[in-house]
């Protein structure tokens, strides 16, 4: 059993899906409604499956925090709402194998977008370092 | 839930589907009266414990299926006329288990069915033990119940997709307040003494052989020690005597197994009072035995470890990299031989590459270690 992070990029080094996407705002509100109505079922479809660990959206703006020094407030720079890459939300799940990761990141990149069409939106997908096990030899 | 409590819990549900009652609502009956015996047996234990919780499992489920619709009617009827079957109780833990560890069933399903139908473990401790939420593991449970439920079963299954199951919940270790590698331990004890295949006692002491290291095993704050620099005193010498005894028993039996083997590798540790006082042509030749008896290919990588302690490193160098590159920790067993063969330059940039590519963070910390080490001395 490992679990892993299926990460939704605003965007990224790679195009956020093949030929690019139709910003949301731009969709109907019916196909709006039908992508929102996919991302709940694809959580419920998770926790059916006794998968699912966590689901998390992110707000887009962020600020970069670092140390200064002892006694010195914070550094901040931001906040940025347009960043190369922004993370716009995840599930984490908890399955048996590679290859059902890959298969429940495809589900997940298939959510409908503008005419009802997939939108192929690149999903990624990071495995958790896990405890190690107990027979090694 | 106490120790004898949860012993008794597989033989209740035993009786139960013995009796022709649906696996699914037997498991339930059975947690159910698990919790009225907490809650009533303080005011004074019944004198024959089993029956009382056969009784009060018994009642739950006739409960259960009363107030269910005419679907039922069939199940409560073989409930209520038993078939005569098998008086021998002792069968009813492989039963349970070959049903538990299903074929239908994912390794991570058969492993959560397990440790609450025969474990008798709560829903929110193993959920806790894998670090998923309780509904998680309540759903991943009852949708175990659903793929095993609805066929009678009166004949135990392949026991080595049951070994295999409590081999896989031994490796996860400890993770939190259950002891997952004890419970495994439990379990393939109470397998042991209904089963005389020596493959289980084989698998019973290759858990014991490896677990009597536990506190060895690591620092206190968790960091990996490997073998070669652990405090052997610190190694539980009643649990190996156990183990080796097991194991002495079983190889004598003469069935060889891929567990048997396995546990005459960690019992041949066990004995060592140094690294170098290993019998590692002998090890070597158990690991041989391994290799024709598995195709795992992480045995080729761990006979090399043995190999270099029998001819030197560059024998084992050559074994090494013959292996498929992708092969979990084969760079962390190159980086080990380059540093045996004293290419220091090499070896840190083997463990850098090992630690990147580490399953674990305890792993990645220490090969990042290793490389920082060799590093700082060259």
């Amino acid at each position: 059993m490992t679990k892993y992070l299926l990460l939704k990029h605003y965007r990224g080094d790679h195009e956020i899906a093949p030929g690019g996407l139709v910003p949301m705002d731009q969709w109907t509100p019916a196909e709006v409604e039908a992508h929102m109505a996919f991302m709940l079922r694809a959580t419920d479809d998770f926790k059916e499956r006794g998968e699912f660990v966590d689901a998390q959206g992110l707000s887009p703006e962020g600020t970069f925090v670092r140390y200064d020094g002892e006694g010195k407030p914070p550094v901040t720079d931001g906040p940025f709402a347009e960043t190369k890459d922004l993370i716009a939300g995840w599930w984490i799940i908890d399955v048996d194998s590679q290859e059902r990761a890959y298969e429940a990141a495809a589900y997940a990149s298939s959510a409908p977008g503008p005419g009802g069409e997939p939108i192929r939106e690149w999903i990624e997908v990071r495995p958790f370092l896990s405890a190690p096990p107990t027979i090694t030899e | 839930m106490t120790e004898p409590l949860r012993d008794l819990s597989p033989q209740v549900l035993g009786v139960l589907v013995r009796r022709g009652a649906d696996f699914g609502a037997a498991e339930d009956a059975v947690q159910e009266a698990l919790l009225e015996a907490v809650r009533r047996w303080p005011d004074g234990v019944p004198d024959d414990p089993k029956a009382w919780l056969v009784r009060v499992a018994g009642r739950k489920l006739v409960d259960a299926q009363r107030s269910e619709s005419a679907r039922r009617q069939r199940e409560l009827r073989v409930f209520r006329e038993p078939e005569p079957g098998p008086a021998e109780q002792a069968d009813d833990t492989l039963l349970l288990l070959s049903r538990c560890c299903h074929p239908a069933l994912t390794p991570a399903s058969a492993i959560a069915l397990t440790l609450r139908a025969v474990g008798g473990l709560s829903t929110a401790q193993i959920a806790q033990a894998f670090m998923v939420p309780e509904a998680t593991m309540a759903q991943r449970i009852s949708r175990a119940k659903r793929i095993v439920s609805g066929e009678r079963f009166t004949r135990p299954g392949d026991i080595r997709t049951v070994l295999r199951v409590l081999y896989l919940v031994f490796n996860e270790g400890f993770t939190g307040e259950v002891d997952l590698a004890g419970e495994a331990i439990r379990l393939t004890r109470q397998l042991a003494s209904t089963c005389d295949d020596p493959e289980v006692a084989g698998l019973l002491a290759l858990m014991l052989l490896h677990h009597a290291r536990r506190d060895a095993r690591r620092t206190a704050t968790g960091e990996i020690v490997p073998l070669a620099e652990q405090d052997r005193a610190r190694w539980d010498a009643a649990m190996i005597t156990e183990g080796v005894a097991i194991l002495q028993a079983a190889l004598a039996r003469d069935r060889l197994g891929e567990y048997q083997t396995q546990a005459a590798i960690a019992a041949l540790h066990d004995d060592a009072p140094t690294t170098a006082e290993t019998d590692w042509p002998q090890i070597l030749e158990w690991y041989d035995e391994l290799a024709r008896l598995s195709d795992n290919p992480v045995v080729a990588l761990n006979r090399a470890v043995a190999l270099a302690e029998v001819e030197g490193p560059q024998a084992a160098l050559a074994v090494v990299e013959s292996l498929d590159p992708d092969l979990p920790r084969r760079d962390a067993v190159a980086a080990y031989l380059q540093e045996r063969a004293g290419n220091l330059a090499e070896a840190a940039r083997l463990y850098v590459v090992a630690a990147d590519r580490a399953p674990n963070s305890a792993e990645r910390d220490h090969l990042t270690r290793q490389a920082a080490r060799l590093h700082a001395g060259s």
